[in-house]
């Protein structure tokens, strides 16, 4: 009983951790380079956009995919490494 | 064929393959009614999740705003995908290894009060009728607009089509239509946006085709801030909204998102947890073809408008010469001309024509054959910066429907957007009537006010439910109450302030308890809808605003209340049984799932 609690105390730390990596791009790219800094990142041209519109407007959303995609093939694969999978 | 024609087989054929799913796929058990029996395969519910989010807003509204807007509308387009992100990782494969039907089910257990459970039920059946009054209405503009029928049998019509299969196959006859009506949807709004990109651009992606050079030697963008400039508005990619408001805005509608109702019950009706996270990135992938297209939509739509209403000169063209779709949306009430210099042309620039913004109409036709409208703006307007006032009123929510017409494209894209637009509205609306019903026949009735109801008497109460649901969001189609663009600030707010946090502390911590998510949601919407009905309803002046932050983004502010009061609360009272704690265990760990107990 109590190495199936640890077991899945390690399993829930490492979760957390991926979530904290795939956050902190979410934030970057969304608030970051949509929000925050699009006025410096405009000053870039990118296949006829200003880089930090682009940002806003397309790359953001691309990201968003990217970033949930990679989340769902991670914990499947911590999901086997735990054995917690079903 | 004619237009019409066109239009009736379109919509009448999409209305036939709703029926014909909704008699294959009828409900025979609650677990049925409420979520599909929980065997829906992740691409499905990916699709049906897309549909039931992409509403009449999304398809019809949000290219305009964007459109109108420019730089600012980004906090629609990543506030309503960036969530997806939340839902994923954050909420998703959680709620659906707790395994129960709705989000006060799961507030109620994890909080063991039904205190908790009623301020959800409240939040839930708020949150989803402020949302589906607007769903009626954009089925009652598209049949108004298209088959020429009054706006009022428009809603009814679709009050019938929705009560069919909403009440009858209950979340698993509207998942099931709602894949049918995202393949109906998407190819709408594809079909017009590739054909406007080949036009303005010669790119097949409209994605692409928005940085693409014009015949004029410049990009898309380059020329739309040089119009935009000319004619006394803010470049296009500069945006008008500070930066705090804009992130505070973006966060609100991202949280908001992952926090309402019918999106969160999608993810109980797949197998597995992992099948969870699976359908969350399905959904993103079927509602970011639309997403990354909206932006070309509104961008090469702006400059199709702009060059027809001002001419190539941007000088302005004779009201006499307007093609004719200018005539049927002026007749339609959602544009509108008043010839404030008397040339005889409608230009188009910077400032508002009538009044207080919307023309109002009056009796008969003018000297040019146009609509006589009742407030004309005085005429004035900054030399300095635009070449002459504004004469007409476009209405935001015509560009996508107006699109295909001002692009001169053939008679079957026109009809086939007509059909998208009421597939997006009615998928929506049957997924917040369900959340609706759930609520009243499962949270309300079983849980709180007659918990020995057998399950079949508990199904007779969620149709019965559904039914009154309907004819009340029928009812404000039909009356819309005037405030429709402004509650649904409130439904974001809400869902941001209340449901979403108390979920996430809910899951993330095995502290947190009874007294501190009940206060903490107490504050996040008291806080949140004083604001919103200060300034939407009661007249509350720009410069009053807190922090510079618009009604639409204070739902941020909201959710960090209600963080912050909860743990406050949480810390000073005692910790939740032992067993709640064992729950929250439990949801963390995917095994089991399968195996999820329906009562």
């Amino acid at each position: 009983m109590s190495s199936n609690s640890e077991n899945a105390q390690a399993y829930w730390k490492e979760n957390l951790r991926i979530i904290m990596t795939y956050m902190v791009i979410w934030f970057v790219v969304s608030y970051g380079c949509g929000i925050l800094f699009v006025d410096q990142l405009d000053q870039i041209q990118f296949f006829g956009f200003p880089l930090g519109f682009w940002f806003a407007q397309q790359g953001s959303i691309y990201v968003f995919l990217g970033l949930i995609w990679a989340y769902v093939f991670s914990m499947n694969k911590l999901d086997e490494k735990y054995d917690v999978h079903e | 064929m004619s237009l019409d024609i066109l239009t009736y087989l379109f919509i009448g054929g999409s209305f036939a393959i709703y029926i014909g799913i909704a008699i294959w796929a009828r409900a025979g058990s609650t677990k049925e009614f409420y979520v599909a029996g929980g065997g829906v395969p992740p691409i499905a519910n990916g699709m049906a999740t897309a549909a039931d989010w992409m509403s009449a807003a999304s398809f019809i509204s949000l290219a305009g705003i964007v459109s109108f807007i420019g730089r600012d509308g980004s906090a629609y387009l990543m506030g309503w995908t960036g969530g997806y992100v939340l839902l994923a990782m954050l909420l998703a494969p959680y709620l659906r290894k707790f395994g129960k039907f709705t989000v006060p089910d799961f507030v109620g257990d994890r909080y063991y009060s039904s205190t908790a459970r009623t301020i959800a039920v409240v939040c839930t059946i708020l949150i989803s009728f402020t949302y589906v009054a607007g769903q009626m209405r954009g089925v009652g503009i598209v049949f108004s607009r298209y088959l020429h029928v009054d706006i009022n049998t428009g809603v009814i019509i679709g009050m019938a089509i929705v009560f069919f299969y909403a009440v009858l196959g209950g979340m698993k006859g509207i998942t099931y239509t709602q894949v049918a009506q995202y393949c109906v949807l998407i190819l709408a709004f594809m079909v017009p946006a590739i054909f406007l990109s080949m036009q303005v651009t010669g790119h097949m992606l409209p994605q692409t085709g928005m940085g693409a050079t014009l015949e004029n030697g410049k990009s898309v963008l380059t020329t739309l801030n040089e119009l935009s400039v000319e004619l006394g508005f803010n470049k296009y990619t500069d945006g008008s909204k500070t930066t705090i408001d804009l992130f505070f805005m973006t966060a609100a509608l991202m949280c908001g998102t992952a926090g309402l109702p019918h999106v969160i019950v999608r993810f109980f009706t797949v197998p597995r947890v992992k099948d969870a996270r699976l359908s969350a990135g399905w959904a993103l992938i079927f509602i970011a073809i639309l997403y990354t297209t909206v932006p070309a939509v509104a961008g090469f739509g702006r400059v199709n408008l702009i060059q027809t209403l001002n001419g190539k000169d941007n000088a302005g063209v004779e009201y006499t010469q307007m093609p004719s779709w200018f005539k049927n949306w002026e007749n339609a009430g959602l544009i509108g001309w008043t010839d404030l210099n008397g040339d005889g042309k409608v230009q188009y620039a910077a400032g508002n024509a009538f009044a207080g913004g919307k023309p109002a109409f009056g009796e008969g036709t003018g000297v040019n054959g146009e609509r006589v409208t009742t407030n004309p703006a005085n005429g004035e307007f900054n030399a300095a910066k635009q070449p002459f006032a504004s004469e007409v009123y476009v209405d935001r929510d015509i560009m996508v429907l107006a699109n295909p017409e001002i692009a001169q494209l053939p008679d079957w894209v026109i009809a086939l957007v007509a059909a998208g637009a009421v597939a997006a509205a009615l998928s929506t609306a049957a997924g917040l009537l369900l959340v609706i019903s759930t609520s009243i026949s499962h949270d309300l009735m079983k849980k709180t006010l007659k918990p020995d109801i057998t399950d079949k008497q508990e199904l007779m109460y969620a149709r019965m439910a559904a039914v009154v649901a309907i004819c009340v969001a029928g009812y404000f189609g039909i009356n819309p109450p005037g405030f429709v663009a402004q509650v649904v600030a409130l439904a974001f707010g809400l869902a941001a302030s209340s449901v979403f946090p108390v979920i996430i502390m809910g899951i993330f911590s095995k502290r947190m308890n009874t007294q501190g998510a009940v206060s903490g949601m107490l504050v996040g919407i008291a806080s949140t809808m004083a604001y919103i009905v200060y300034f939407k309803f009661m007249g509350g002046t720009k410069d009053q605003l807190f922090m510079g932050i618009s009604p639409e983004g204070f739902g941020t502010v909201g959710m960090i209340l209600n963080f912050v009061v909860a743990y406050v609360v949480s810390s000073m009272t005692p910790p939740p049984p032992a067993e709640i704690q064992h729950i929250v265990e439990d949801i963390r760990i995917p095994r089991g799932a399968g195996a999820a107990h329906a009562h």
